[in-house]
């Protein structure tokens, strides 16, 4: 959509950590409109810790993160969604209380103009959730409550939307249907940056990877070529 | 990994056992102004009232220590200090009062006991009941039966009593005391009042710490309305008078002398407690009780039963509360249930305990004789204030001052007692002394 | 039939009574928890803060609610309510916003709300001496008697004025907070934050919004509650006192978090308070000649006397905690 010369993120030697313990010790990562990155990398090696750094949960201690060329290092998280960022974390992505609709309608809490243009959107992109949008989000299944998580989050029509773990303790029928889904939520234009454990899998669909050892960068490349590459499968794909 | 150590409580770590000793200088400071306060004190007030104020101030003392292991130790608040103290001056009260031969020489202790002997009874029928499902009875008829006879026990028993202990007023007056030395009074006391807290600490212990605090603040107000309501047994509004003293009264040896001897009793006990409680602080059991203070859950998965060592914290801290209510009970030689206040018997002791530093022995006496001193001197201080105030008023502007202004001085104390608790709270939240843990770093 | 009458005068108008104002305050209290995860004990005394401020604005145009037909008490609620909820946002920012910014445990902030108690009690004795005022400083406190149309039936049932302003308010505030709470946005955003704040976050939900329209709905439905009970019966500087157990355990019976459990928990204290204090001994008395003479009716049958009343809240407190400490509706928080 943009020019292709500001990236959509920018990552820059990222540092940070949880009360002056450092978990990343110089993440980079650059990711174009409408692509997908997939972050890998095996337990501890600060997968989520960079998600939630770059949505503002997380103190940055060192390095700038840029969204569409602005700075956004550091920001509360309102302000980025303000910006355009949404975020899916990996559990207790619902309000369990609140209705299916009423979970999607906080989503646009700050567009409230929005609402029922995106909520048809939404709807468009999951069928199920239509049928269920009456009942309490916390009665759901695991696979529909995620697809509650991302509906919510693109309710505020984010131009980058991050994903933690989304297919994490779900049946494989219900992963290939959340894979699909992303690649259907990317081809309408929106940049998806990811955290996956099914490393395979998600790397098929990515246009960027990034495998994180220790809070670093070990390999960054395309997916296809990540994949290829006999070093990654080795020691991060389990041969 | 990494996850493991960061959660890791800091007691646990080697260094730990042997704490640094650095010269003790904000103690010495700080006590030395405590002294001179004191000193000052009796320089204006006299000798007599003074020492009055001591032993009250190291009674109240006994109740912080009671409130900093709850609150300091193990981080459970008791928002009922004021039931367990009253608890303990009843029971002082009820060991050391003379016999009452009105009661004893007639046929109500008699009466007395058959109803309590009902009473039992009628618990036995009413557990038996509601063990019918056994016998084969439906669960919800058991149910039914059981709670129909207990409501209809309940008030045959409790309609029982009342005629009882209306007959032993009308009599006897009260039930009188057992005309035994005030220390075994002090001891139940203690026992009673560890026992309430069993009961709460039982039930609270294993929800959020909020629900402690709502259970506790009733039960002292239940505590309170029956005392002040079982004229049959404390004359209630009557109050009793005068409680015997375990040393030799002001009669014998006149005031400064008398309640000297009694601080120095109290002196001995407060450093037997203080003693005892230091070397639980730091003896395994101590650092187990703070592990679980400041990591619930690492604690936990290093299999530790956290239920039962909140519960052993807590009553230990109900049965000084009882024991210092004791002491207080017999020195101020005069039991009457209305004078037990949340303000001055909960929240001056909580006042006492953040204060001077919640978790640390030594900071909590401090505290306590500190907050004490205040709090009397601030009588007389706010009445000069007012009228000072009243003077201004009308020379300067022909105010018509209201004429309860002396009673309004004094609720202002109120004010002063919360503004300090939440100043505390923000500003020196560890207090004047802090507990000396080693900080992670 | 009078001892019917008896019944409903002492039990079903006295419960509904003091049902509804502990159904307004466990709301609060309720609301608050959810949304900053503490009890807040200075609530019963924010309702005191409240009704003394209707009592100042009453005292101060004591003539206004002639004109208009209304005491001048229930004219100057709304004013009152207002000021209240100014008041609960203040000592938020003062009082706890700081030791939430520290990121405190909760109970340090239950503490906290003790010491607002104290400040808030000394400065409304301060102000108002320690003795009880009527809000009825210029009007009258209207009685009606409803006469059953029965045989037998001499005692009438007995309502007053501000019982029926009372249960007329409780029933708008609470159909109020429903239609807030389930159709507003911002009622919305309430109900997620207290569903799941980190995530309310991630939406963009402003969090300092929702805690200060908390504390405006909790601050404005105490001064109703205060206002209310003081009408009923006076004011007092420590009303309070008697308010606050029974509101945490309306709260708690109702699960904590639960506004429309707070306000059944509501009820069922209020009517188990009345329920017990009530002379059954009463209602059997018809049926006196027919019972067994050895069966002698004693003259009281209540499960505890009036004194003793403040054990009722107590003891359904520490049954539900015992039993079920979710509350009848499932709270969230425990």
């Amino acid at each position: 959509m943009s020019s292709t010369t500001r990236p959509l993120i920018d990552a820059r030697d990222v540092h940070g950590g949880y009360g002056g313990m450092n978990i990343l010790n110089g993440v980079n990562m650059t990711l174009e409109a409408d692509e997908v990155g997939v972050i890998v990398g095996p337990n501890g090696a600060g997968k989520s810790t960079m998600l939630k750094a770059a949505f503002g949960l997380l103190h940055i201690n060192q390095g700038e993160i840029l969204l569409n060329g602005q700075p956004i290092q550091n920001l509360p998280p309102n302000q980025l969604v303000q910006r355009g960022m949404g975020f899916v974390p990996q559990e207790k992505n619902v309000f369990p209380s609140l209705s299916v609709q009423e979970n999607l309608e906080m989503g646009a809490f700050l567009k409230p103009q929005n609402v029922k243009r995106m909520l048809a959107q939404v709807y468009d992109f999951f069928p199920p959730l239509y049928e269920k949008r009456r009942q309490p989000a916390g009665e759901l299944s695991g696979g529909q409550r995620q697809m509650v998580a991302m509906g919510r989050a693109l309710m505020a029509e984010p131009s980058l939307l991050l994903l933690d773990e989304p297919t994490a303790g779900l049946s494989p029928l219900y992963m290939n249907e959340i894979f699909d889904r992303v690649k259907k939520i990317n081809a309408a234009g929106v940049g998806i940056l990811m955290v996956e454990q099914n490393a395979k899998q998600a790397l098929a669909i990515a246009d960027k990877g990034f495998v994180l050892a220790a809070g670093q960068n070990r390999f960054t490349d395309t997916g296809t070529a990540l994949l290829a590459n006999p070093d990654v499968a080795k020691s991060f794909l389990g041969g | 990994m990494s996850n493991l150590s960061k959660t890791r409580n800091p007691a646990y770590t080697p260094q730990d056992a042997t704490p640094t000793r650095s010269f003790p200088l904000r103690e010495l400071i700080l006590f030395g102004v405590l002294l001179v306060a004191v000193l000052a004190v009796y320089a204006i007030m006299g000798a007599a009232y003074s020492t009055r104020m001591l032993v009250e101030a190291a009674c109240y003392a006994i109740l912080a220590l009671g409130l900093t292991i709850q609150w300091g130790y193990a981080g459970q608040f008791n928002a009922g200090v004021m039931g367990f103290v009253a608890l303990g001056g009843f029971c002082a009260m009820f060991f050391s009062v003379p016999v009452n031969d009105a009661f004893w020489g007639t046929a109500l202790p008699g009466e007395f006991g058959r109803v309590l002997l009902y009473g039992a009874a009628a618990i036995l029928l009413i557990v038996g009941a509601s063990k019918l499902d056994r016998l084969g009875v439906p669960k919800p008829l058991r149910t039914f039966i059981t709670v129909v006879l207990g409501v209809v026990l309940y008030l045959v028993v409790i309609s029982q009593l009342r005629e009882v202990t209306d007959a032993i007023e009308d009599q006897a007056g009260f039930v009188g005391g057992l005309g035994l030395p005030p220390w075994i009074g002090w001891i139940v006391g203690g026992a009673l009042a560890g026992g309430v807290g069993y009961f709460i600490g039982h039930i609270c212990l294993g929800l959020r710490s909020d629900y402690l605090a709502i259970a506790t603040l009733g039960i002292a107000e239940i505590i309170k309305a029956f005392l002040k309501n079982s004229d049959w047994l404390t004359r209630g509004t009557a109050t009793v008078s005068p409680l015997p003293w375990p040393t030799p009264g002001p009669a014998e040896l006149g005031f400064t002398l008398s309640r000297a001897i009694y601080l120095s009793f109290t002196a001995v006990i407060i450093a037997v407690i203080f003693f005892l409680l230091n070397r639980a602080y730091n003896a395994p059991w101590g650092r187990m009780i703070r592990a679980i203070r400041d990591n619930e859950v690492s604690a936990a998965a290093m299999g530790k039963d956290i239920n039962k060592r909140r519960l052993e914290i807590f009553v230990l801290g109900c049965i000084l509360m009882g024991l210092g209510g004791g002491i207080l009970g017999t020195f101020n030689s005069l039991f009457d249930p209305q004078g037990y206040l949340p303000l001055n018997h909960t929240f001056l002791v909580l006042v006492m305990v953040i204060l001077g530093g919640p978790g640390n022995n030594l900071g909590t006496i401090f505290g306590a004789v500190a907050v004490y001193i205040i709090w009397i001197m601030s009588e007389p201080l706010a009445l000069f204030l007012m009228q000072l105030a009243v003077m201004f008023g009308e020379s300067a502007f022909g105010w018509d001052a209201p004429s309860n202004m002396d009673s309004r001085a004094l609720q202002a104390r109120v004010l002063v007692i919360g503004l300090l608790i939440t100043m505390v709270l923000r500003f020196a939240p560890k207090g004047l002394l802090p507990e000396k843990i080693k900080s992670h770093s | 039939m009078n001892e019917l009458v008896f019944f409903i005068n002492n039990v079903v108008i006295s419960g509904s009574v003091s049902g509804s104002i502990y159904a307004i305050g466990a709301v609060g209290v309720t609301l608050i928890f959810s949304i900053m995860r503490f009890a807040h004990f200075a609530h019963a005394d924010m309702m005191t803060f409240g009704a003394f401020m209707v009592l100042l604005l009453t005292t101060a145009f004591p003539a206004a609610g002639a004109s208009l037909g209304v005491p001048t008490a229930v004219l100057m609620l709304p004013l009152a309510m207002l000021l209240t909820a100014a008041l609960a946002v203040g000592i938020d920012k003062i009082f706890y916003k700081p030791l939430r910014a520290h990121g405190v445990k909760s109970i340090v902030l239950v503490i906290g709300s003790l010491g607002v108690t104290l400040i808030l009690q000394g400065l409304i004795r301060l102000f108002s001496g320690t003795g009880a005022q009527s809000l009825y400083v210029d009007d009258r406190k209207e009685i009606f008697r409803l006469a059953l149309p029965f045989e037998g039936a001499r005692a009438p049932i007995v309502v007053t004025e501000p019982q029926i302003y009372l249960f007329v308010i409780t029933l708008v505030a609470v159909v109020a907070l429903h239609l807030f709470l389930n159709r507003s946005r911002l009622g919305k955003a309430m109900r997620a934050m207290s569903d799941n704040p980190e995530l309310a976050q991630a939406s963009g939900i402003n969090t300092h919004t929702i805690v200060a329209v908390t504390w405006i709905i909790a601050g404005a439905l105490a001064a109703i509650a205060g206002t209310l009970l003081s009408l009923d019966v006076t004011f007092k500087p420590d009303l309070s006192f008697f308010l606050l157990l029974p509101i945490f355990a309306a709260a708690i019976v109702g699960g904590v978090g639960h506004p429309y459990g707070a306000v059944v928990g509501g009820f069922v204290v209020g009517f188990a308070e009345t329920l017990a204090v009530f002379n059954w001994s009463v209602l059997l008395r018809p049926f006196r000649d027919s019972l067994p003479l050895w069966l002698e009716l004693p003259s009281n049958l209540a499960f505890v006397g009036t004194e003793y009343k403040i054990v009722v809240p107590f003891f359904i407190l520490v049954a539900i905690l015992v039993w079920r400490p979710t509350g009848l509706f499932k709270g969230k928080v425990i």
